[in-house]
């Protein structure tokens, strides 16, 4: 539920790091939280993001919640799919359903973020 | 979860993975499987809710139908016994105290079924009413009695193989006492809140559990799904039927909020009745609308409803339609601004979205 090669935020969020690029989206977790996502609002190309502030939102049927970007920088991709069907959040959250790629101002902002075993250790004690 | 109110069925909904949730005090699940998978469960089969948090106020003895037909702008007279109906119950200045059910089971005798954030201010103006008949008592059996909703298209079909009663002839908006369904005494009637055809069944609490496994195992076939108060919501929606505390409360008047319908205006008397003819005479200054969204964005209670970069009106609820795959909402707004088609914007976030006045209930059944 939790791959070994992502890092990943208080926030809920993953980030999947080739060199100065990161992917990021939301974890397994946060999606099942959510239940079923309808709607997500992203950046677009060419927006900066700032590691900790909001990126955009995810909304379920129920709630609305903020995307929160793990590290800062530019935005450089933006997964048009996803904002077309929002589900794919759900069905696959670390594959289809990732959100950004930011090309990162601070690659340092990366040893703020925790490995898959810590981030599974603050889920279970949530 | 450990100091909110459990109805008879909360083990139930552990044991069956419900996601359980604070609703104004209860443990109730939000959902099951998926809001959106029980949504469509019962608009294309049938679903299974525990309604037991609502309330249930009994009024009987000499002199209930007058205090009735005072509290309620409905004309509780006409009906039969065993026939229920819809009302608003008014504050003399017209707002909406509660909206209700009210079952006529005998010539003095009425089983009110109100919303349980409101049970004890009705279960008090109830009382507060009673004072002036004498004869009258008015009991809340609320934690006796459990009610399930059984609501969908084949929702008749899984009852017909529970029951020796014949329950096909049950007309819209009748009960029939004493029914055995699954072993259980219930009474059913054919009313609900998810503009599907479907069942409520009043049982004792303790029974509730009993009846919860012999309606589900014998709607298996079926495709019966227990279902959450995510999908009660999503449903109501769709139906535009009003929610209390979104589309109701004691500042609306049931004219503003589109129930003329359920005013009886032939009524001698009623609370409130002074108050609305008034506003009826005058004409509302603002009322309840349908709306869907032009631009992306899904609207929410609570949002501004803007035109022109004013202010004009707030979003009551709101949600991605599972049905049609829109996002759609309703608000109260000024008349002027009611017209089906009529532009109206959402503040979303800050940001100004276009939206368009559309036709209720969004979702009809066919």
């Amino acid at each position: 539920m939790y791959p070994a090669d992502l890092k990943y935020s208080k926030d809920h969020e993953w980030i999947r790091v080739e060199g100065n690029r990161g992917t990021v989206g939301i974890t397994f977790y946060a999606q099942e939280s959510l239940g079923d996502v309808v709607y997500v609002d992203l950046p677009q190309v060419g927006d900066e993001v700032a590691a900790g502030e909001s990126f955009g939102t995810v909304e379920s049927v129920k709630s609305v919640s903020d995307l929160y970007a793990p590290v800062s920088g530019k935005v450089v991709e933006v997964n048009q799919e996803v904002i077309d069907h929002p589900d794919l959040i759900n069905k696959d959250p670390y594959g289809d359903g990732w959100l950004i790629v930011v090309e990162m101002s601070d690659p340092g902002e990366l040893d703020d973020l925790m490995d898959a075993k810590a981030y599974e250790e603050m889920v279970k004690e949530s | 979860m450990e100091n909110l109110q459990k109805t008879p069925l909360y083990n139930k909904h552990i044991e069956s993975g419900g996601k359980m949730v604070n609703f104004g005090g209860w443990a109730l699940p939000v959902q099951y499987s998926s809001i959106i998978e029980e949504h469509q469960a019962v608009r294309e089969r049938a679903g299974l809710f525990d309604v037991s948090h609502m309330g249930e106020i009994r009024i009987s003895g000499p002199g209930a139908l007058a205090l009735v037909q005072k509290a309620v702008t409905n004309d509780v007279s006409r009906l039969s016994p065993f026939q229920a109906l819809y009302t608003p119950v008014c504050l003399p200045r017209g707002g909406v105290v509660d909206d209700i059910l009210v079952y006529r089971l005998g010539p003095e005798e009425f089983l009110l079924v109100v919303n349980a954030a409101n049970k004890d201010k009705d279960y008090a103006w109830f009382g507060e009413l009673a004072v002036e008949f004498p004869g009258v008592s008015v009991e809340d059996i609320s934690t006796q009695t459990a009610q399930l909703a059984l609501q969908g298209p084949r929702a008749a079909q899984i009852l017909a193989g529970l029951t020796p009663a014949n329950l096909a002839p049950l007309r819209y908006y009748w009960a029939s006492p004493d029914v055995e369904v699954g072993g259980v005494k219930c009474m059913v009637s054919r009313t609900g809140y998810t503009g599907e055809d479907g069942f409520e069944l009043y049982c004792p609490a303790e029974e509730a559990s009993r009846l919860w496994d012999e309606i589900m195992s014998a709607g298996q076939k079926e495709g019966l799904v227990p279902c959450g108060l995510g999908a009660r919501d999503t449903l109501r929606f769709e139906a535009a039927m009003p929610l209390y505390g979104h589309e109701l409360n004691e500042n609306i008047t049931p004219l503003e909020a589109g129930l003329e319908r359920f005013v009886s205006w032939e009524k001698d008397y009623f609370i409130g009745k002074e108050a609305l003819l008034r506003q009826k005479k005058e004409g509302v200054k603002r009322c309840l609308v349908g709306f869907e969204m032009v631009d992306r964005g899904i609207p929410r209670q609570g949002y501004a409803i803007a035109r022109d970069g004013q202010v004009i009106g707030e979003v009551t609820s709101g949600t991605q339609s599972p049905t049609l795959g829109k996002a759609l909402g309703m608000g109260y707004v000024p008349v002027e601004y009611a017209a089906i088609n009529s532009e109206l914007e959402v503040i979303i976030r800050g940001r100004s979205s276009r939206a368009k006045v559309v036709p209720t209930p969004f979702y009809r059944r066919k």
